[in-house]
């Protein structure tokens, strides 16, 4: 106990002295989270839309408003000719065109279906699936109005009521926040720790310190309990600005939070000793780090919906540990649920936690070559 | 503590096709100050990480304090020492933070660890920079600070590696006085050096060439049993050349070039006005140096393996 004790001691202390990286860890959520925070919106609005009415009725007009009503397209430019509309769109100067043809009001006089194009730039997919979306929406709700006054109903015959549970309004934030400060906190446990051993090889400190009787596991135990410390600081300051900046609600209990965060925060520090372990220098440390946060973070869920990865994929961010904390932390946060629901996600983590710990302490022997 | 601190057969360690350590047998004796003297690559650094059980022997076997080296290296650790070649404590810590440390791990009671890093820092004369970071202090303060960390727990076998590389000569004399007077407590100390005059203050010497041990006595003794005969110095003009000739001279055993100075090894003093007569210039007899019986042991070594006749050389 004196020896790990003695370790932590040290490191605190070698912390204290390297201002550059508690910079870091206080900066890194504080800056991460209002960058992302802001700029990750997946809520599409505002596409810039270029119109080549020939029709020129009341007709069009109408439904050219309903289309700038919705608050997702921004009608700005208005192209004489298809070639206009195909340059607009081509050069990125508009993302959506509409496109009325000549004789739109007359066919919808005569009862026909009259045909309005709206192109669509997919370079870009979330842009173009909301567009499409929207676009259609707005052609079924318009061709419903029309049909109604015919048929002089009231209502329509079915009426489907939706209700989004947890983020009623689709608040990205409320989404992105919670999952962002696990990728931070993730990210820089493995990073640090990463370093940790390596740092101690390359200075040649660590052959003091295997001829001393410090056992392997007081070495692992004594440098990840400072880095807890410094996880929890870093969830501390985002949980703040996810409050205070994007007014994040935290709907369950604040201690079962941080309670279950500890597991996560183990199996990061776990990971990042274990690569510690492994690499020869600092570089392979950081490269090897890269190497496990980027398909960590791109498979988690955190991007794409785990539901729509083909299976081998999916399997694969089973095994990832971030993956079972953005239930948890999704969980207690938007929908105030507690540790009863999370069980699975929580035995998960521990089980990563003590595995990476125990395979960096078997794989640390005190030999030097 | 055992008789025999070290005690070793055939160790030997192997990094590829490289014999870094041949087949050492090695005898330490408790108390002593042990010098392990060579040429860089001559495996003192090897032989040292071998016997502190932080590098694994290739073959052979070896106790240290009475441990096993192969089975039992980490009971060695709680009693040995060790100052590496390369320093290794922590720059971003003070003199005192790294002290109390290594204090803690080796479990020194906390009622003590103060008084006991108090005291090394007395003995590194550190008491006024106690506060500094370590990266700012003097190679001579980092060297004796080093051997404070080795020493706080009281070691029993002390292993110092080259321990006065880079440090000023008034600097190095202080640290041997410390090291003999560890000795004189009791501390079995194995030290490798570079330096002849430090060499000259070891009870014992091990002489290490090529992986090899030479040989292991005490420098008097070594003088006296490789070096049989009577040593004389002589300065030429064109040494290299003469070199052949001297040697096949009948009453000359040994030749060798010292700087710009021969060494020549005769019979007796006798030879010494044949060897002027030979050469028009008056010959010294000189008291040998640990370097001659060196370069007497190495030469040996490589007459017995090649089984070559005499030859001249350096």
């Amino acid at each position: 106990m004196s020896r790990i004790f003695a370790v932590i001691k040290k490191e605190f202390i070698q912390m204290k002295r390297d201002r550059m990286t508690l910079a870091l860890i206080f900066m890194i959520p504080l800056i991460q989270l209002l960058l992302f925070g802001y700029a990750i919106q997946t809520d599409v609005k505002h596409i810039s839309t270029v119109v080549f009415d020939q029709s020129l009725s009341p007709e069009s007009r109408e439904l050219l408003n309903a289309f700038s009503a919705s608050g997702y397209f921004d009608i700005n430019e208005v192209a004489l000719s298809y070639d206009a509309v195909t340059q607009s769109i081509d050069s990125g100067q508009a993302r959506a065109g509409i496109i009325f043809p000549p004789d739109f009001a007359r066919q919808l006089q005569r009862g026909e279906s009259a045909p309005v194009q709206v192109i669509v730039d997919a370079s870009d997919n979330m842009v173009a699936n909301q567009a499409i979306a929207i676009a259609n929406s707005i052609g079924l709700i318009k061709s419903q109005q029309l049909l109604f006054q015919k048929m002089n109903l009231d209502a329509p015959p079915y009426d489907i009521r939706v209700r989004p549970w947890y983020n009623p309004d689709g608040i990205t934030a409320y989404y992105m926040v919670p999952a962002i400060l696990g990728i931070i906190v993730t990210m820089t446990m493995v990073i640090i720790t990463a370093v940790a051993i390596v740092r101690e090889r390359e200075r040649g400190t660590l052959e003091q310190l295997i001829v001393t009787p410090l056992r392997p596991y007081e070495l692992m135990l004594g440098k990840i309990i400072p880095y807890i410390a410094l996880g929890y600081i870093q969830i501390t300051v985002a949980l703040l600005v996810g409050a205070l900046f994007f007014q994040v609600p935290i709907r369950g209990s604040l201690l079962e939070l941080y309670l279950l965060t500890l597991f996560f925060i183990t199996a990061s520090l776990g990971l990042g000793l274990m690569i510690s372990n492994m690499a020869k220098n600092q570089m392979q440390a950081f490269q090897m780090s890269f190497f496990v946060m980027l398909p960590s973070i791109l498979l988690s869920g955190f991007m794409f919906p785990r539901e729509a990865m083909p299976r081998i994929i999916y399997y694969i961010s089973d095994i990832i540990p971030l993956t079972y904390y953005l239930d948890i932390i999704r969980g207690i946060v938007l929908k105030g649920i507690g540790f009863q629901y999370l069980v699975g996600q929580v035995a998960a983590l521990l089980v990563f936690s003590l595995l990476f710990l125990g395979i960096s302490t078997l794989k640390f022997k005190k030999k030097i070559a | 503590m055992p008789d025999l601190p070290v005690e070793t057969r055939d160790l030997s360690r192997k990094f590829g096709d490289f014999t870094a350590v041949d087949r050492i047998n090695l005898q330490i004796r408790s108390g002593e100050v042990c010098g392990f003297l060579g040429p860089n690559g001559a495996g003192k650094s090897t032989s040292i990480r071998l016997l502190c059980g932080i590098l694994e022997p290739s073959s052979g076997s070896g106790r240290v304090l009475g441990y096993d080296l192969k089975t039992e290296s980490e009971k060695i650790k709680t009693r040995i020492g060790y100052m590496s070649q390369k320093f290794s404590l922590y720059d971003d810590l003070t003199a005192w933070e790294n002290l109390d440390f290594f204090a803690g791990l080796y479990r020194i009671p906390y009622r003590e660890r103060r008084q006991k890093v108090n005291e090394m820092i007395a003995l590194a004369g550190l008491q006024e920079r106690e506060k500094q970071l370590v990266a700012t202090l003097s190679p001579g303060f980092r060297q004796r600070l080093a051997l404070g960390s080795a020493i706080i727990s009281d070691p029993d076998l002390l292993f110092l590696d080259e321990p006065t590389s880079g440090v000023s000569p008034s600097s190095r004399r202080a640290f041997f006085n410390l090291i003999q007077e560890l000795a004189a407590n009791g501390t079995t100390v194995i030290v490798s050096t570079h330096f002849m005059d430090e060499a000259e203050r070891c009870d014992r010497i091990a002489f290490f060439n090529q992986g090899r041990l030479l040989a292991l006595d005490s420098p008097d003794r070594l003088k006296s049993s490789v070096i049989a005969g009577v040593l004389l110095e002589i300065e030429l003009p064109d040494p290299l050349q003469q070199i052949a000739f001297i040697q096949s001279l009948p009453y000359v055993k040994e030749c060798s070039v010292y700087g710009l100075r021969l060494h020549v090894l005769v019979e007796s003093l006798e030879a010494a006005a044949l060897l002027e007569e030979a050469t028009g210039t008056r010959p010294l007899p000189i008291s040998p140096s640990l370097d001659d019986v060196f370069v007497a042991l190495a030469r040996k070594k490589e007459r017995e393996e090649n089984d070559e006749p005499d030859f001249c050389r350096n």
